[in-house]
């Protein structure tokens, strides 16, 4: 057993509207699963029956092997994207508050607040309004309760919003040691080049149906079209450039490089290794630049969405 | 696990650390008892006014009527002209002239007795001259036709019936009084209650959708859970508030009474006077007693058993419909279209209460209204001092308490969809449709 959450055809309708059409995922154990897909595509209604704030209509979802039960709350930890605060609590005793929802006794949830105060420097905002607080911060405050009663499974619901750079990084490296430290994470989000530095596996949901679904590098290696960049230098650029366009598809490329004279895409043929294109590049000139295209996650996520 | 202490715990020291409620708290009655206070010693400076009243009197007949007392004086004009005497009553700057004119007979009076004065008199100033003038004729009237005052009052018997019920309960026209104040009271202040701390409900659930917590916080407690124990913190709050507000209204009072010397039953309307002077023919301390008795009369056990379930029960119905509301909507504004439905059963059981009980507690109109579930609590509160038969109580009870489940679970089932609608407001069709999610 593997996959900490298996969610087997789920499906969900509201009045007239399939939010969820027997969607499956299986998240494994340790890992970061990306969980994507347009707006309104069922992301948040996935997430709010794994967290049972909604019930599905059909299918199971299981966390560690067992069907969900409102014990299995402790376990998980949830940062909606909708969040927010009491405004005219103080943070200190509002986190005290939410740590005791998820079932932490006080005393334990002092001292752990005490640790996560002082590793994000902000030990001085215990007596702080949340009113007082910039919004920046106030997802700090919701960060650490999210992980504060250190569940197995932790759901970020566009975790980056409302953070700058400086923040939203030291967020990302909270995220990786937690999955690190064996948290397994599903992480739904937008902005994709935070999905290819986070994610291990990815699953994309498109007008209520699971579209994708995989490992993030198998997906890519689908994905891919066998097309390599290439830079040339060469006496005879139009000769050369006629030689390569007789025998493969060959596109302009964008890339920045210095004085290249010949920037191309080339599209390897079925029976092509890669080698079989660059011994056939160096014969004819000189070789500055020779890389694989490997579909970004964004790419995927376009093309996928647009297929459909 | 069950989290509902650790909610009503925060909600209700929330609401009550709170400054707008602890500000309310406190300076409430403050601003009850000064107000009360200020109007007690302004109808003292009034009552206390001195006057002076001129009679022109050209009959006669009203010789020796109108005798100084503490703030009235009356000066006789006899013998001058009515335009005389209101020359010179306006320039003493006297308060006003009676003026009473020549008349053929005892019966011509009527007509010709006038009132000048500069600016337009107080009601009771005219109306203790009237009765003056009219208890003088009618004295003469007798004495012409022989007959004497003194046969008149031997004549007159003060019947008071005494009524007794089959079982032998005996009780009085002071009974009733006093099983209405108990009754009014009761379901006045459920009423009250209702209004103010529903809406406290409303604005906690509205508040929680605005900060956009609400979400955070029903994936660690199930809806329901957070339903009721901000239902039940709110209505912690409110009673601590109450109690608070009776007790310093209690003390502040007694020492304002007691500081300014202020008697504050003197703030009191024309009617309560003339009911004071029927009292104090019987002598004051006949009416303590019968008000005390009036008192262990009720049937105090039942008052105060059937007033905790019903008003409980009553508020519970009510407050779970303010939540559900405050889950539809996005702000207070949208609330409107929802609330009326909800007042207008409120508003109808207190007229049902105050019209109908009044005049016949067990009459048909009374008794329908203390089983219907959304009137209940405030028409059987006020009718119960008057003895309800405790089968009723009971199915009344019964009735309120089985749709007080089913406005709960309708209640969680709208504030279970609403809590996560943000953005839309939300129409009766669209309320029905949640209830199918």
């Amino acid at each position: 057993m593997n996959d900490l959450l298996v969610a087997n055809s789920v499906s969900k309708q509201f009045g007239s509207f399939k939010a969820l059409n027997q969607v499956s995922i299986a998240v494994p154990k340790g890992s970061i699963f990306g969980l994507l897909g347009p707006n309104g595509a069922g992301k948040t209604t996935l997430i709010r029956i794994i967290n049972q704030i909604t019930m599905p209509d059909e299918g199971a979802v299981l966390l560690d092997g067992q069907s969900l039960k409102p014990e299995h709350i402790r376990d998980i930890g949830y940062l909606p994207e909708e969040r927010g605060l009491y405004k005219s609590m103080k943070v200190g005793e509002q986190c005290l508050y939410l740590a005791q929802l998820k079932g932490l006794t006080k005393t334990e949830a002092k001292i752990r607040l005490k640790y996560w105060f002082d590793k994000l420097e902000i030990g001085d905002w215990w007596n702080k309004k949340i009113q007082e607080l910039s919004k920046g911060q106030a997802q700090k405050i919701q960060f650490i309760v999210t992980v504060l009663h250190q569940p197995k499974l932790l759901i970020f619901d566009e975790p980056f919003s409302g953070f700058d750079p400086i923040n939203a990084n030291l967020i990302k490296d909270e995220i990786l040691q937690l999955r690190d430290e064996g948290a397994t994470v599903i992480f739904s989000t937008h902005r994709m080049e935070s999905v290819e530095e986070l994610c291990d596996h990815i699953a994309l949901i498109h007008k209520s149906n699971k579209v994708l679904d995989g490992k993030l590098n198998d997906i890519k290696r689908q994905y891919k079209t066998n097309t390599f960049e290439v830079g040339l230098e060469s006496l005879n650029k139009d000769k050369v450039f006629s030689e390569i366009q007789d025998k493969f598809e060959v596109l302009p490329a964008t890339f920045k490089n210095l004085n290249d004279d010949i920037k191309l895409n080339i599209k390897l043929r079925e029976q092509d290794s890669p080698n079989d294109l660059l011994s056939f590049l160096t014969s004819k000139a000189e070789v500055h630049h020779f890389v694989e295209v490997i579909p970004s996650a964004s790419d995927i996520f376009i093309q996928t969405v647009k297929n459909n | 696990m069950n989290h509902l202490p650790l909610i009503i715990k925060r909600e209700y020291f929330t609401k009550v650390k709170n400054k707008s409620f602890i500000v309310m708290t406190f300076l409430s009655p403050l601003i009850m008892i000064a107000l009360i206070a200020v109007v007690a010693y302004l109808s003292q400076l009034n009552n206390d006014k001195e006057r002076t009243l001129s009679v022109l009197d050209e009959t006669g007949y009203l010789e020796g009527v109108f005798q100084n007392t503490e703030n009235t004086t009356y000066t006789h004009l006899n013998g001058l002209s009515l335009d005389d005497a209101i020359a010179l009553v306006k320039e003493k700057e006297d308060y006003g002239l009676l003026y009473i004119g020549k008349a053929n007979s005892l019966d011509d009076v009527s007509g010709n007795v006038k009132f000048y004065s500069e600016d337009s008199p107080s009601i009771s100033v005219i109306s203790g001259l009237e009765q003056q003038i009219e208890k003088r004729l009618k004295e003469k009237k007798l004495e012409k036709d022989g007959v004497s005052i003194a046969q008149i009052e031997a004549s007159q018997t003060n019947i008071e019936i005494e009524q007794e019920s089959f079982e032998g309960e005996k009780s009085s026209k002071i009974d009733n009084v006093v099983k209405l104040a108990f009754g009014g009271a009761a379901g006045y202040l459920l009423f009250m209650f209702i209004i103010i701390y529903g809406n406290m409900i409303m604005r906690s659930v509205i508040e929680e959708k605005t900060s956009r917590i609400i979400e955070v916080i029903i994936s660690s407690v199930k809806p329901i859970q957070l339903m009721m124990g901000k239902i039940i913190g709110t209505s912690l709050a409110g009673v601590t508030q109450f109690a608070i507000w009776v007790i310093l209204g209690g003390v502040l009072l007694f020492i304002v009474s007691a500081i300014f010397g202020i008697d504050l039953a003197q703030v009191q309307s024309p009617q309560q006077e003339i009911m004071n002077q029927a009292m104090q023919a019987d002598g004051t301390q006949a009416v303590a007693e019968n008000l005390l008795g009036a008192i262990s009369n009720l049937p105090m056990t039942n008052l105060i058993i059937a007033f905790l379930f019903f008003f409980i029960g009553g508020y519970l119905l009510y407050s779970s419909l303010y939540a559900a509301i405050g889950a539809a909507v996005d702000n207070e504004t949208d609330t409107q279209q929802f609330m009326l439905p909800i007042l207008m059963p409120l508003i109808l059981a207190v007229y049902v209460g105050v019209f109908t009980v009044i005049e016949d507690p067990h009459g048909t109109v009374s008794t329908v209204f203390s089983f219907i579930p959304f009137t209940s609590p405030v028409v059987m509160l006020m009718r119960i001092p008057f003895g309800v038969p405790l089968w009723q109580q009971g199915l009344s009870l019964l009735l309120l308490i089985g749709t007080f489940i089913f406005t709960v679970w309708f209640a969680a089932k709208i504030y279970r969809v609403g809590i996560l609608m943000y953005g839309k407001k939300p129409t009766y069709k669209e309320l029905f449709k949640w209830l199918k999610y």
